[in-house]
């Protein structure tokens, strides 16, 4: 690695942490309505939505009601985004005439940006109009982590407050998470990226005649703020086919590190809202260090093995400053490795480089990252209540070894919990394992299968893993676009938002429920290294033990064939 | 903790060793296959089903798989369950054996039922609830009740292990009686309480009994947990097979059993019913009968304990700790004036000076029948003796004043001030004298009991609070207080003040444990989330608690709390090490699994086990012997140090988790090297 290299990853680290515990704060006391610097400028407008939409905002929900009204919301929102993916072709802000979706198609599209996934089974430049990328899936970019912003503060409101049937109203987290969270901060990063060269237009794609003579059509479009969102609501959708490798959508060293920067401000910034609302940051720094600690250690594997020469060359007399198929040449393995690992680590879909092409094990951390449930910073809310529920996990596993029920904050973790706990931990295996065993048993979808043997059978494995992670992100070389895996990927993906949502709103309103035990040297200690240790082998060994088997059959055999 | 525990010495302590149970347990280990009885552990279930189907599979020829491989594989899967089931059997048989020999005296017992106004001879087993039967001298109480008319001694051996009778009557706080138990004197007319099958010793027959045991809520939890895990690796292991085949291979059936079977959590799976079991046994061996086995959970998340001081705390008798001589008197002089006024005072009290100056140094003590006990009379408020012409008094300051005809103003100042001091530091003070003059005074306090304040030491750092109730006035409750290291107290208690205290408690979201044996502790027994009732205590009591100590001493819910911490450490310690061991199993089987499809994941075989099926026979052998390597742990029960949660959360961890991924890695290479050695493989 080059000094470069080294600044990269040094600024990226300082740019996602050191905001962090200002901005947790601040989403915290913008999600609870008290005063923050943009009340006075956004109060006005939030206050305006309620009235519109007739929400009472100080009317708290139950966890059922709570859970309603977000399946509605989002029945609303795949049933809308679905029939403008459909419809497209008639509708308005159309230049190039692109026609309406395939029904496969448009409903994995909507149910990708519904769930916050963003898996792109189409080439954005050549399928969608701009109606569809700025009215249908832009929408989508900030609503989806709004939900999962919301979710996670009604978890914390249940596991911060006690004899409360209430866990929030959803309407209003979902208005605030909005309004005061993304909006923001997506207006400060486009404009940063129109500064450094990506286009924000509606005029049609623009024509130009090359150096040899021939006609170009060169993409243009609202580019900076999808991409603006993309990258803070950890959505990855790009808005040109080939994502944060296109010159327009990343163009230049300093676009590359914000738009890295941005994938991962937000989550680090909800632990520390998390502390404040348990009124404890110690927590918040334990969940950090934890976090960290695996970050870590992925971008370390990954950076060695995508430094390693490409061994499939090695019997050519060519020297290798590591292995550059697949890598954009602007930013180079580390910028690519970083991406890699930063994105499967969050659940952001977005590539800089293609996956496909990292050596083995370059390409097992970022599936890994994502078989763990993203819960290393994760996607906006979803990875950090997923790291939650490893706690609760870590804690009902080892909390009995000091002699008392579990209790994670002074709440027991009873038959109930665990009940929902355990359907959580099945999520990733029913989604990743069945269906990839469904996806490579039957001839017909195998044959979207581009590689023989352990690699092809990562292609699969790494595309459901994607979609039942809600990342987005692709392996490339998987051709996804066939009715089977739009459908069955569209389930995958459908599974992982909902296999989680659903169990822990009704954690939340169980724990809420429950009274708080005084806690003191005698409650299990949840935060401090003893803890972080604990946590972090938990994840492992979940992840590991549930995983290992598929792990072994596709990049393990890749890299040991060597 | 290591206070000392009554070890009951009943007459029929029942044969608990390991060669009187292994036998009965070995057979039980094969009735316990029955699937019905086999859901109630689902883990083990999981094992006998596909036991099932490897012996099916092992007249199924499969390529790469020898039938002497598919056999052993079988036989090992079959082991693993009945290790688990001998686990469960061993567990109950500790507590049976001592619940027949209880119950064998019950075995045609008759009783006269009062019809009308006769009474009817009917077998015991037929009484009801409301039923009232008459007990004369000799004959054996037929069930739980209350006496309702007469008074006897009656015989408690049977259950407390006390061979002394103890008197029953009607009305007051010792009416209850227990089944089984011999009155001595007299006859009891007892109303009956419990119906067959609800009495205190079929209690304890069900909380050591598998089948019927209830499983406690922390228990419930843990299972639906390794229910979880069992379908996680279940899911693992199937898939797997499609995964291979588009690897162009083919796994044999009888390798993914045997990988199913050594990731599901099966030793935790198989000893969950054994320590939870052993617990309640440790806890029927401490003479205490739980109710239900929440109590006992509960009992090791108990925050806060309110304990009596009088019996629990205390001796409950005052006795004299030392003595204070007037001024101008001679010491000898006070000692004999003060054993004279004792040697005939039979109260605890009076005994305790006359022990408390024979400690001190040899005394003359006059024959008995020349002196003449004056006892204790309400009109004078002094008892004494008179002996040799000479006469001896003590009593309360200012009844000892008045027989004097002294006025408290009149006394020496400097026994004066003593005598403030003994009184403000919770002590009372007796005044002694003797031919109408003043010696001195006796220094009477209660007694902590010895080891006491270290228990309670103990307790803090397991960070449970220890809260005195005492009736005594708030001085002297408080000078106690700090001698016996409680951390708080409710002096001038009333029922009503420790309902409050509970509800209080309970407020703040903890949980409390109390013991009582009063009909006016009911309520407060019922409120409390852990209540242990004394067995010679009241009905409503035994009602209302939902432990009862049979040897009807308090300080045992000390003990019970310990029991509910080993309980829960027990089964956390055996899940962490269930799920930690699945590391090795898997850097044993996979390469092993997959060593015809891609040869280069040898790489994985760490152990450099000798050939894929060896490292599978071994893994399997592995998994079976643990469980039985781990039965005593889960007999006996992980013990429980006094320290804060991080301490006891890092030791754990390091042995049951840290240990728990190594072990196999160890026992597995082991095993494979034996196995190679002996020609099986």
């Amino acid at each position: 690695m080059q000094l470069q290299d080294y600044g990269l990853i040094l600024a990226f680290f300082v740019l996602v942490l050191a905001p962090a515990p200002w901005l947790g704060r601040y989403l915290y006391r913008a999600m609870e309505g008290e005063r923050t610097l943009l009340t006075p400028l956004l109060q006005p407008l939030e206050r305006a939505c309620y009235r519109f939409a007739g929400i009472d905002r100080k009317r708290e929900q139950d966890w059922k009601t709570y859970a309603l009204a977000l399946l509605a919301f989002t029945l609303a929102s795949l049933l809308t985004l679905f029939a403008i993916l459909l419809l497209q072709g008639v509708l308005p802000l159309n230049p190039q005439q692109l026609p309406g979706l395939e029904w496969t198609l448009a409903f994995n599209t909507a149910v990708s940006f519904v769930t916050n996934t963003n898996w792109q089974a189409y080439s954005g430049e050549a399928a969608l109009s701009y109606f569809s990328q700025a009215v249908g899936l832009a929408v989508q970019n900030f609503v989806s982590p709004a939900v999962g912003l919301a979710i996670l503060v009604a978890f914390s409101r249940g596991i911060a407050r006690k004899s409360s049937a209430g866990i929030g109203n959803f309407w209003v987290d979902l208005t605030r998470a909005t309004l005061y969270g993304l909006l923001p901060l997506c207006l400060i990063l486009a404009l940063l990226l129109v500064w450094q060269g990506v286009p924000q237009t509606f005029m049609d794609y623009a024509q130009a005649k090359t150096l040899l003579g021939a006609d170009q059509t060169i993409p243009l479009g609202p580019a900076a703020s999808q991409i603006a969102i993309k990258q803070l609501g950890t959505n990855g959708g790009g808005f040109f086919g080939v994502n944060s490798a296109h010159p327009f959508e990343n163009p230049t060293a300093l676009s590359n590190l914000l738009e890295l920067a941005a994938i991962l401000l937000i989550p680090a910034a909800l632990v520390f809202s998390f502390g404040h609302y348990v009124r404890d940051l110690r927590q918040s720094r334990a969940i950090l260090a934890c976090m960290l600690i695996l970050f870590v250690i992925g971008l370390g594997v990954t950076l060695w093995a995508e430094h390693q020469p490409n061994p499939a060359l090695a019997a050519l007399p060519i020297e290798q400053a590591g292995s550059m198929e697949g890598k954009e040449s602007r930013f180079g393995v580390a910028g690519s490795a970083l991406w890699a690992v930063t994105t499967t680590a969050a659940s952001n879909g977005s590539v800089n480089a293609m996956h496909d092409s990292f050596s083995a094990i370059g390409g097992l951390v970022p599936m890994f990252n994502m078989m763990l449930g993203e819960v290393i910073f994760g996607g906006v809310g979803a990875g950090l209540y997923g790291m939650l529920l490893f706690v609760l996990i870590a804690v009902f596993l080892a909390g009995l070894m000091i002699g008392r029920t579990p209790e994670y904050l002074g709440k027991k973790l009873e038959a109930r919990e665990v009940r929902l706990l355990v359907a959580t931990l099945l999520v990733m295996p029913v989604g990743v394992l069945v269906l990839s065993a469904l996806a490579v048993s039957l001839p017909g979808p195998a044959a979207s299968i581009t590689n023989p043997g352990a690699h092809g059978f990562s292609q699969a494995l790494y595309a459901y893993t994607s979609g039942t992670a809600n990342n987005g992100s692709a392996f490339a070389g998987f051709g996804a676009n066939t009715p089977f895996h739009n459908l069955l990927i569209g389930l995958a993906m459908l599974l992982g938002r909902f296999g989680y949502i659903l169990p822990i709103l009704a954690i939340a309103g169980s724990l809420a429920a429950k009274k708080r035990a005084p806690l003191n040297d005698n409650s299990f200690p949840t935060h401090g290294p003893l803890f972080v240790t604990l946590l972090t082998l938990t994840i492992l060994l979940v992840g590991g033990l549930t995983f290992l088997p598929a792990l072994a059959l596709g990049p393990l055999a890749e890299h040991l064939a060597f | 903790m290591n206070a000392p525990t009554r070890v009951s010495t009943g007459a029929q302590t029942p044969k608990t060793s390991f060669q009187a149970l292994w036998q009965p347990a070995l057979k039980q280990a094969f009735v316990k296959l029955d699937p019905r009885q086999l859901k109630r552990a689902p883990v083990m279930l999981v094992v006998e089903l596909t036991a099932i189907l490897t012996t099916v599979l092992c007249f199924v020829p499969a390529q790469g798989v020898s039938t002497g491989l598919a056999v052993q594989i079988a036989l090992w899967l079959w082991f693993t369950v009945l290790f688990a089931n001998f686990a469960e059997a061993l567990a109950e048989g500790r507590g049976k054996a001592r619940a027949d020999s209880l119950k064998a005296g019950s075995q045609g017992l008759t009783a006269r039922r009062k019809v009308g106004a006769q009474f009817q001879a009917v077998a015991a087993s037929q009484l009801r609830r409301g039923d009232v039967v008459r007990v004369e001298a000799g004959e054996l109480i037929p069930g739980d009740g209350e006496v309702i008319e007469g008074i006897a001694a009656v015989n408690e051996a049977a259950i407390t292990g006390e061979s002394a009778p103890v008197i029953r009557e009607s009305g007051g706080d010792r009416s209850a009686v227990t089944g089984n138990t011999r009155v001595v004197s007299d006859w009891l007319l007892v109303q009956i309480t419990a119906n067959p099958g609800e009495s205190t010793l079929d209690r304890m027959i069900a909380l050591v009994e598998g089948a019927k045991r209830q499983k406690t809520p922390n228990e419930v939890a843990l299972d639906i947990l390794l229910i979880g895990l069992s379908l996680i690796f279940l899911l693992v292991v199937a898939t797997l097979q499609p995964f291979a085949r588009f690897a162009g291979g083919d796994l044999p059936l009888v390798y993914l059993a045997a990988l199913l079977v050594t990731l599901i959590p099966t030793t935790i799976g198989g000893l969950l019913s054994a320590i939870g079991i052993a617990g309640m046994d440790r806890l029927v061996r401490l003479n205490v009968i739980a109710k239900s086995g929440r109590a006992v959970e509960a009992a090791g998340d108990v925050h806060t304990l309110l304990l009596d001081k009088t019996g629990t705390i205390t001796f409950g008798n005052r006795r004299c700790s030392a003595l204070v001589k007037a001024p101008g008197v001679n010491g000898r002089d006070l000692a004999e004036a003060a054993l004279l006024a004792s040697l005939a005072d039979d109260t605890a009290e009076g005994k305790s000076v006359v022990e408390y100056l024979r400690a001190l140094s040899p005394v003359e003590v006059p024959e008995r029948g020349a002196v003449r006990g004056i006892a204790f009379s309400a009109e004078t408020r002094l008892s004494g003796a008179d002996w040799d012409g000479r006469s001896f008094r003590k009593g309360a300051v200012d009844a000892v004043l008045q027989y004097l005809g002294m006025s408290r103003e009149g006394m020496p100042e400097a026994l004066a001030r003593e005598v403030d001091k003994i009184a403000q530091s919770g002590g009372t003070p007796l005044l002694v004298a003797g031919d109408n003059r003043l010696f001195g005074a006796i220094h009477l306090k209660d007694v902590v009991k010895p080891g006491i304040r270290e228990r309670f030491a103990e307790l803090r750092q397991l960070g449970i609070r220890t809260v005195m109730v005492t009736g005594d006035n708030p001085l002297t409750a408080a000078a106690i207080a700090a001698e016996a290291g409680v951390d708080d107290v409710i002096a001038e208690a009333t029922p009503e003040k420790k309902l409050q205290r509970i509800r209080s408690e309970q407020a703040d979201g903890k949980l409390v444990a109390m013991c009582g044996d009063g009909a006016n502790d009911a309520p407060a027994l019922a409120q409390a989330d852990v209540g242990l009732a004394m067995n010679d205590g009241t009905q409503a009591a035994r009602e209302a608690a939902n432990l009862v100590d049979l040897d009807s001493d308090p300080t045992k819910l000390l003990d019970v709390v310990q029991v509910g911490k080993e309980l829960l450490v027990t089964r956390g310690a055996l899940t962490t090490f269930s799920v930690a061991n699945d590391v090795a199993k898997y850097f044993a089987i996979l390469p092993a699994l997959f060593a015809g499809i891609y040869p280069q994941l040898g790489t994985l075989n760490v152990m450099q086990l000798h050939s894929p099926q060896s490292a599978i026979l071994s893994a399997i052998v592995f998994n079976a012997l643990i469980i039985v390597a781990l039965i005593p742990l889960a007999l006996r029960g992980v013990r429980v140090q006094a320290a804060d949660a991080a301490s006891l959360l890092r030791r754990n961890l390091l042995i049951y988790g840290l240990g728990g991924i190594l072990a196999p890695f160890v026992g597995i290479k082991l095993i494979d090297v034996l196995l190679v050695a002996v020609g099986l493989v």
